[in-house]
């Protein structure tokens, strides 16, 4: 493997390390906001999707992003951009981000959007489907609050977005 | 990298792409300012944390859009949002209006329902707006109007929801509700208009023609309107209260500008 490749895997690996602010078991790169990282000489580029477009973590997730790559001390420029183009859509989580998001108490956002626009959640702590919307809107703007019928506990969805809609 | 190249502009069409984007910008930025003040006292906790919510993407959006200008060398996005007077602002009257009578700190006695009637007939203005904008002959517009679209999608079933329900209520929620409706359909011609660079906007395929958002707001909104015995007609907008397209407002700007400025006039550098 080229050096440059090299560190490019490295980088990405770093960025597992950092987190989503308000939901600390998911990085960044299983939230699917990594759109792109490019190494050239020591300088690297990353480019980050934000999820909602007023999320106050963005800030933050840049300053973590700049530490992490830091931290691995074979780049002397770390250029941290947010773009809009693709935007963010919610299918952009992993496998692996979809469990996490579970194990934090957060269903993750539904596979398929039928026409009408209608979405099932399941219960991310005992998975019965037989669960209710309590607010679209949650306490944070990628979140929906929900409650299940089945265990009676309230929780949180991550909202689907698509290009669809 | 992806950072769209900006060529100069031909003066004309950069004079009518950046009106558009004001008018944008200074639209969702004043109504979201007019959204925050309802923090706390929305009818209900539900309702709080999803006002806040909406208002905060709109925030968002409005920042989306300021980064445009500056992107087109109109100045930086703090001062774009903090620093302009009201005389500067292309921002609909409507949407500046006062919440209600009072103050957000201590007598509030804000109007329910003429903050929902203008956030729905605004959001599927808006909703039209984006639509049309993702074929924008201006690329970056058209990636950040797909990229509004896909969360307006769940402000406008929230505002639709609340319209529909307070209305079939009857009584004096229906009362208050057809007083909103003339209260804000007077000065609804300002939010519908795209100002006196309308045809220049329009002829550069910014965005589709006024004439044809309007006629689509108004066939988008008849089945809502008839399934609650409604009736709205192109007659019934007007621009009661000033054009804000052309920097007419009222003193209501005058007190949200000083306002929300407060902290960026003692020190415009502060970290947010």
């Amino acid at each position: 493997m080229k050096q440059i490749q090299v560190m490019e895997k490295a980088a990405l690996e770093a960025l597992q390390n950092v987190k989503d602010p308000e939901i600390d078991s998911i990085s960044i790169v299983d939230l699917g906001m990594v759109k792109h990282l490019k190494a050239e000489g020591s300088t690297v580029r990353v480019e980050l999707l934000p999820t909602f477009m007023g999320c106050p973590a963005l800030d933050i997730i840049r300053k973590n992003v700049e530490a992490e790559l830091g931290k691995l001390g074979s780049f002397e420029k770390i250029e941290v951009k947010f773009i809009y183009h693709p935007p963010w859509t919610s299918d952009r989580v992993t496998e692996k981000g979809r469990i996490q998001l579970k194990e934090f108490g957060i269903a993750p956002p539904p596979d398929l959007i039928s026409e009408t626009g209608e979405w099932h959640v399941e219960c991310p702590f005992c998975g019965s489907a037989y669960t209710t919307m309590d607010n679209l809107f949650g306490p944070t703007a990628c979140r929906s609050i929900l409650y299940c019928k089945s265990c009676r506990n309230p929780f949180e969805a991550m909202k689907p977005v698509s290009t669809m809609m | 990298m992806n950072k769209p190249d900006y060529k100069p502009f031909d003066p004309v069409i950069k004079s009518a792409l950046t009106a558009l984007l004001y008018q944008l910008a200074d639209d969702d930025f004043i109504l979201a300012y007019r959204g925050s003040e309802w923090l706390g006292l929305a009818p209900h906790i539900e309702e709080d944390v999803a006002f806040s919510s909406i208002s905060q993407d709109t925030m968002g959006h409005a920042a989306m859009f300021y980064q445009l200008l500056e992107d087109l060398g109109e100045g930086n996005v703090d001062s774009l949002a903090h620093g302009r007077e009201a005389s500067e602002r292309k921002n609909a009257v409507l949407l500046e209006m006062v919440n209600g009578p009072g103050h957000y700190l201590s007598t509030a006695q804000y109007d329910w329902a003429f903050a929902v009637v203008r956030n729905y007939f605004y959001v599927q203005a808006k909703k039209i707006r984006m639509d049309s904008l993702k074929n924008s002959s201006y690329q970056p517009l058209a990636d950040v109007a797909l990229k509004v679209n896909m969360e307006l999608y769940y402000h406008l079933l929230h505002w639709k929801t609340w319209f529909v329900q307070l209305i079939q209520a009857g009584g004096e929620a229906r009362q208050r509700m057809e007083a909103a409706i003339k209260k804000v359909l007077v000065d609804f011609e300002g939010v519908l208009t795209l100002g006196p660079l309308g045809y220049e906007i329009a002829k550069h395929g910014l965005i589709e023609t006024e004439e044809r958002l309007k006629q689509r707001w108004l066939y988008m909104m008849k089945p809502v309107l008839e399934s609650v015995n409604l009736s709205v007609s192109e007659s019934d907008f007007a621009m009661k209260n000033g054009n804000g397209r052309k920097g007419e407002h009222t003193a209501d700007l005058d007190a949200a500008l000083s306002t929300l400025s407060e902290v960026y006039n003692v020190n415009p550098a502060a970290s947010w």
